[in-house]
């Protein structure tokens, strides 16, 4: 942020500084690495990690990780995880590491990574730095031969309505936010050094087929479809059961309606018997009468966020079916020859 | 190597059993980082290895971090902050324990034999692995030794760093693609669909090698090699012999049941956009 300088700034002080909006994040693939081996490490239980690196114009450079231990729910334990942050960005500040927080990262199982906590996380940490970003990586679909990291963005409206801790039909309606526009999703570029990349071509496997290979061919994909398939059913119930709570409420809001419209029909018989025994009317409207209390609607941001894992379900669920027929209409070809 | 003066030796101890060493390909880029990274008067960078060892004796090198250092004249080693780094580390990881240390520059110096010493307080048997990040050989070579004892009779003169096998096979690196971790930049993740296509031209590459070999070989251009065409055979074996009728159905079966699948995912897709249209148009007052 600009600071308030000399006159000459006054113009620079005068406009507000606008980030620029955050386009790419370029990882290196030294934090690439290390965030594959944590995440594979202590699959299928899910860890996270903190990301460092530079903020730079339109580009966020994230250059070094460190993961976190695993943390129990203990009032002393949680000071020291202050404290183990703390020293290691101490201890990577003296190797000349890039000292800076930008994010944090961590693991998911096939995506059910969308959750309050995630947000509640998003809000801290943008309460102390600019601009963050959270990777996800999911070491199970990375068994498929793709590398499945993205990098994603809590989207500014959003952030605005999850300050008010308003997430009424109407606001939302005002703002035009729907639940994909929860989520960013920002696109990733691979950065190295230039003497990493000098060892890497060195030591590339003299094979012409790598790992990644084999694992991308395997044919037996149905345990990877069965269970996105048993967390898509788990989903939907969890969908029923938040619009179950809506269609509650317009019961209970049409009815409270109902109540009001006859107590108001009632209030003006009895206000045109006053007026003909020549009596004060009485007020139409009755605050403390428990018929007109305003009904809490539910708040839909469990739906969206719901409705989001779903999507992303659903969208895994295609990328494998459609690799599953390349590989099939390849065995096919194989078998006929 | 170290200084030989005498000219009669004694190997006090010979490897027991051929001690190897296994590194992760995220132990060379930690060091590649750290070297980039160095402040500016120091040549080398030193730095401790962790890892396990595995039960047939290897030792596995699975992470690394750099240590600050004084090398020259005197050499100095920041003791308190090689402890401090190694707690840190195994809160996470518990399992990782010091198996040696490394240093970059090609070749093993004088200094580091007062290193060496101090990694063998700290473990049994330390590993120093050299990488040569200044590429002296036109190479960029990675070399892992071990000291072993030098004695005459009962005097202890020197250690002698022997060169232990290293199994650099990168499999992790190997995972995520080397096109990935190979090129200074890359400007996309590749996708799925990216990566199947790439997967299936070399599996067509390396079924057109086979091709012309085994043309050349009936044609009598190439010598036949008794060994690969066992191989070939081996692997046109392994391809499961089943009908004609019985192949189709079981290929058409999986195809209608991922069908099934995309259709499921689409229709959950709309409902979805149904859904939240209805819920956020819903203008009851």
């Amino acid at each position: 942020m600009a600071t308030p300088g000399a006159r000459s700034f006054l113009q620079v002080a005068a406009t507000e500084e606008v980030a620029s909006p955050l386009r790419v994040v370029q990882i290196e693939g030294l934090v690439i690495l290390k965030i594959i081996k944590h995440c594979k490490e202590f699959s299928p239980a899910l860890v996270t990690g903190q990301l460092l690196g530079l903020d730079v114009g339109s580009v966020l450079e994230v250059t070094n990780c460190f993961p976190f231990p695993v943390r129990e729910e203990d009032e002393e334990i949680e000071a020291d995880g202050a404290n183990y942050q703390l020293e290691m960005m101490r201890c990577l500040r003296e190797v000349n590491v890039d000292n800076n927080t930008v994010g944090w990262y961590q693991s998911t199982l096939l995506g059910s990574f969308q959750t309050v906590e995630l947000i509640e996380t998003f809000m801290n940490y943008q309460e102390n730095i600019r601009r963050c970003v959270c990777i996800i990586y999911d070491p199970l679909k990375s068994n498929q031969g793709v590398l499945a990291l993205k990098a994603l963005k809590l989207s500014d409206s959003f952030m605005d309505l999850y300050r008010t801790n308003n997430f009424t039909g109407e606001k939302l309606r005002e703002k035009n936010l729907s639940w994909v526009d929860i989520f960013e999703e920002i696109p990733i570029k691979v950065s190295n050094s230039a003497l990493i990349s000098a060892f890497m071509t060195e030591l590339e496997a003299d094979t012409p087929v790598v790992q990644c290979d084999y694992d991308r061919l395997q044919l037996s994909t149905s345990p990877f479809l069965e269970r996105n398939m048993e967390f898509l059913i788990e989903c939907m119930d969890d969908l029923s059961m938040e619009q179950q709570k809506f269609q509650y409420y317009y019961r209970n809001l049409s009815r409270q309606q109902a109540q009001q419209q006859a107590w108001i029909q009632k209030r003006r018989v009895e206000n045109m018997a006053r007026k003909a025994a020549g009596d004060e009317p009485l007020p139409e409207e009755d605050p403390s009468n428990p018929v007109f209390k305003p009904l809490p609607e539910p708040s839909r941001l469990d739906s969206f966020l719901i409705t989001n894992q779903i999507s992303n379900y659903c969208n895994q669920i295609n990328g494998v079916t459609g690799q599953s027929f390349s590989r099939l209409y390849l065995t096919k070809a194989l078998h006929e020859n | 190597m170290a200084a030989i003066e005498h000219t009669v030796l004694q190997f006090s101890t010979s490897p027991s059993s051929s001690l190897s060493a296994k590194v992760h390909p995220l132990v060379i880029f930690n060091i590649c980082d750290c070297y980039v990274r160095r402040p500016d008067q120091s040549e080398r960078v030193i730095g401790t290895l962790l890892g396990s060892v595995l039960p047939d004796g290897t030792v596995d090198i699975r992470n690394s971090y750099a240590v600050p250092h004084v090398s020259g004249e005197q050499v100095a080693l920041d003791i308190e902050y090689h402890h401090n780094m190694l707690i840190s580390h195994q809160k996470v990881n518990p399992k990782e324990v010091i198996v040696g240390w490394y240093s970059t520059g090609l070749g093993v110096s004088g200094g580091s034999a007062l290193f060496h010493e101090f990694y063998s307080r700290e473990a049994p048997n330390p590993v120093h692995l050299t990488v040569d990040t200044g590429f002296v050989n036109g190479a960029g070579t990675i070399k892992a030794y071990v000291s072993v004892n030098l004695s005459l009779g009962d005097r202890q003169l020197a250690a002698q760093f022997q060169e232990i096998p290293l199994d650099l096979r990168m499999v992790e690196a190997e995972r995520v693609g080397y096109d990935i971790l190979k090129t200074p930049m890359v400007d996309k993740l590749p996708t799925d669909l990216e990566g199947m296509e790439a997967s299936m031209e070399r599996l067509l590459a390396l079924i057109d090698d086979v091709y012309k070999y085994v043309d050349n070989v009936v044609e009598g251009r190439v010598e036949q090699d008794n060994t690969i065409g066992r191989f070939l055979f081996d692997t046109i074996a392994s391809l499961p012999k089943l009908s004609p009728s019985a192949f189709d159905k079981l290929i058409n079966d999986s195809l209608q049941d991922n069908l099934l699948l995309l259709y499921l995912s689409s229709i959950t897709r709309t409902q979805l956009t149904l859904a939240e249209k209805l819920n956020t148009a819903a203008q009851v007052l």
